[in-house]
């Protein structure tokens, strides 16, 4: 099967206005989407994964605004499309899962109510067929009872049922591109292997891509086709799972992965990534990554590095990993686009 | 409620056969009671972490919100430092017994800036001498957390997931508390923050002996901060154990499927790992099975799961098992 890319982000920088200056979330991050794929992106918390999935949607809040850049689907622009289309494009061609369970559902209507609405908006389903519809979604997700349960509210469900309705109405629309912000981390891992089972299921059948951002490195390492590093609002590394938690090049995400507590460092302390995380307000002229960097040099100070091949063929975005490049007398600086 | 119940001196909070029923609409005129918490007891001592998981929706946050009497328990007796935890004392403990909130966005007033937020327990309190203690309190409580102090003035919703997840962790620490019910109070962050704030967690502990109810899905998280473990199933507690001896040898059978499904940060193990998948659905909570209420999904149910509801057990060491087969 060839490969269909559809979805291109090309050098997307998003910025929010507040009164003490434009904090810059995005800042020129680019990615392809494979139909049938799913990428996953992690990151420093605060590093821009939900706000660039905010700006692929255009459902960024009052004082953002993408500054510059591409958003491609199907290899037309929608950062130029009128709001009317865009309507149409959420939901029936791209759905997103939010963080927050709980500010997406609406309090005053029942979890039925809001299902059937979103069903009704985004496909041909109407009165019985749009409730059943609703019935069935709710099952798929492993909510029990769920012809009594349409009819209670969301305050009634616990913090992993909400997010459980927000995967329903996500999927029941069928959407070429799913983004799924967090879409586990209120789940059981029971539950959460089911949700996972389902996501993988439905990509499947459906040649659905996926863009999934999540902290939880076992979930990506288990789901990932190809897996993005955030921070500062770049990309500072990308590549197979393997290549990631195998072969790091990145000094920012071999600190992530020294980070993580297993079963080795049981009664020790944890290592987090020493120093304050980034200012968005004033971002450091070189690697964002560098004033926390132990192995930072003169350069890092100075020049953002630009994305570079590895030995095993990933990228990374540190001149860290290019010197070592360098020292093995194999670098062929790459820059992307 | 057992008015007779004597706490041991020895835990800071005790809770014995704990119930928490909501009444939920069934048809036209039924209203059928939803057991979030049917009979739970645990103790935990001070400087202690004691480590809650279980499925989505078995009501641990149920039981947090009812330890901090945000519920109103249906029946059931709460000790804190040997103190029965009523409506007329409750007022007088808020200051000691804090929670940090599963959701971090509907917890926070979006209207509120950061510093307020985080001010008020202090404000309610009286817990400082002057504007600049305030600010000086708030500024260490952020930095503690891994915020930024320039954002103090910033209002909560233009803060990511997991920055506002950590404005609710400082939030529950300015009162510094001897308690804090810990729901999903980690979830948010990616996994080096996390270890901030785990080690932040642990040193406050050590310093001040504050105690914890850690509440998670992420199970080697709760391996790592926990002492000792409770599984909840459907509202009730199936085992229990020392956080070692429990991830080692976990003897009920829904522990035993719920270590197995655990997804680990090693794309080898995570894609070849065996996991036991669980037969059949969750039960709901309105119609709870009769006997055990995991046997509707369990490899090992007999005829005797069915018939009656099986206790705690201890099987050495203090690690407690309900299962009639286990
Ligand atoms: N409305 C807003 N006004 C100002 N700054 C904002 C606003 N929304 C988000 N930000 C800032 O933009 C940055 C990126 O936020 P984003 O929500 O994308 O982070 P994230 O990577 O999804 O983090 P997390 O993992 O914690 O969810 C953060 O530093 C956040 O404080
Ligand atoms: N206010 C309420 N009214 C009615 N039912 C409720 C209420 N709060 C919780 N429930 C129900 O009680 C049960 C337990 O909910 P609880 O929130 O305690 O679960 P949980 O173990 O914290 O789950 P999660 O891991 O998904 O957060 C669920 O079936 C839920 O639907
Ligand atoms: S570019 Fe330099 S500062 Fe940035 S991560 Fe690499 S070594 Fe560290
Ligand atoms: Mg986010
Ligand atoms: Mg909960």
């Amino acid at each position: 099967m060839a490969e269909e890319t559809i979805l291109s982000v090309v050098d997307l920088h998003t910025s929010f206005t507040t009164d003490k200056g434009e904090v810059k979330a995005v800042n020129g991050i680019s990615f392809n989407l494979t139909a049938g794929k799913i990428l996953g992106i992690v990151g420093e918390s605060g590093s821009g994964k939900s706000v660039s999935a905010y700006s692929i949607m255009q459902i960024l809040e009052k004082n953002g605004s993408i500054k510059s850049g591409q958003i491609l689907y199907k290899g037309e622009d929608i950062t130029k499309w009128p709001e009317s289309k865009m309507r149409d494009f959420r939901g029936k061609r791209c759905s997103i899962i939010f963080q927050d369970p709980m500010t997406s559902l609406n309090p005053v209507f029942t979890i039925g109510y809001q299902l059937e609405e979103a069903i009704k908006l985004h496909t041909d389903r109407r009165g019985k067929e749009a409730r059943d519809r609703a019935v069935e979604m709710l099952e798929l997700v492993g909510v029990n009872e769920p012809e009594k349960r349409i009819k209670q509210y969301p305050f009634e469900f616990s913090g992993g049922m909400r997010q459980r309705v927000m995967i329903a109405m996500a999927l029941a629309c069928e959407p070429d591109i799913l983004i799924a912000d967090e879409p586990t981390t209120a789940l059981d891992v029971t539950i959460q292997a089911q949700i996972l089972e389902l996501m993988k299921d439905l990509q499947a059948k459906l040649g659905m891509a996926i863009i999934m951002v999540t902290h939880d490195l076992g979930v990506i390492a288990q789901m990932a086709d190809e897996i993005i590093v955030m921070y500062g609002g770049r990309v500072c590394e990308r590549g197979t799972a393997e290549d990631i938690f195998y072969r790091p090049a990145h000094e920012y995400t071999k600190g992530l992965l020294r980070s993580i507590p297993s079963v080795d460092t049981m009664g020790q302390r944890l290592e987090p990534i020493s120093g304050t995380p980034i200012n968005l307000l004033n971002m450091p002229k070189g690697c964002a990554f560098c004033p926390r960097c132990d192995a930072a040099m003169k350069i890092c100070l100075e020049q953002q590095p630009p994305e570079t091949r590895t030995v095993d063929g990933h990228l990374a975005a540190c001149w860290q990993a290019i010197r070592t490049e360098m020292d093995a007398g194999m670098v062929r600086v790459e820059q992307k686009a | 409620m057992d008015m007779n119940y004597k706490p041991n001196p020895e835990y800071l909070v005790e809770v014995n056969d704990l119930k928490m029923y909501f009444p939920v609409k069934t048809g036209l005129f039924g209203r059928t009671p939803l057991k979030a918490a049917d009979g739970v007891s645990f103790a935990i001592r001070p400087g202690e972490t004691l480590g809650l998981v279980g499925e989505s929706g078995c009501g641990k946050t149920t039981v947090g919100r009812a330890l901090i009497r945000l519920y109103k328990p249906t029946d059931g007796d709460i000790f804190f430092e040997g103190k029965r935890v009523d409506d007329k004392s409750i007022g007088g403990l808020r200051k000691d017994m804090q929670m940090v909130f599963q959701d971090p966005y509907s917890s926070l007033n979006p209207r509120m800036t950061v510093e307020d937020i985080i001010g008020e327990p202090l404000d309610v309190h009286k817990m400082y001498t002057s504007r600049e203690d305030r600010r000086d309190q708030i500024l260490n409580l952020m930095e503690m957390v891994g915020l930024n102090a320039e954002h103090a003035t910033r209002y909560a919703h233009e803060f990511s997931g997991g920055q506002r997840q950590r404005i609710g962790i400082a939030r529950a620490l300015a009162t510094k508390p001897k308690f804090i019910v810990c729901d999903e109070a980690v979830s948010a962050l990616d996994v080096s923050i996390q270890a901030q704030v785990i080690n932040m967690f642990e040193d406050l502990q050590k310093q001040l002996g504050v105690a914890y109810l850690f509440i998670a899905h992420d199970l080697l998280v709760v391996h790592h901060i926990s002492h000792r473990i409770a599984v909840m199933y459907l509202g009730k507690l199936v085992e229990t154990a020392d956080s070692d001896e429990l991830n080692a040898n976990p003897v009920h059978p829904y522990t035993q499927s719920l270590l197995s499904a655990v997804p680990h940060p090693d794309p080898k193990t995570a894609k070849n790992s065996k996991r036991i998948i669980l037969e059949g659905d969750v039960p709901s909570p309105l119609h709870m099975p009769s006997g055990c209420p995991f046997r509707t999904r369990c490899r090992f149910a007999t005829e005797q799961c069915a018939k009656e509801m099986p206790q705690l057990t201890d099987r050495g060491n203090g690690h407690m098992v309900a299962c009639w087969n286990k």
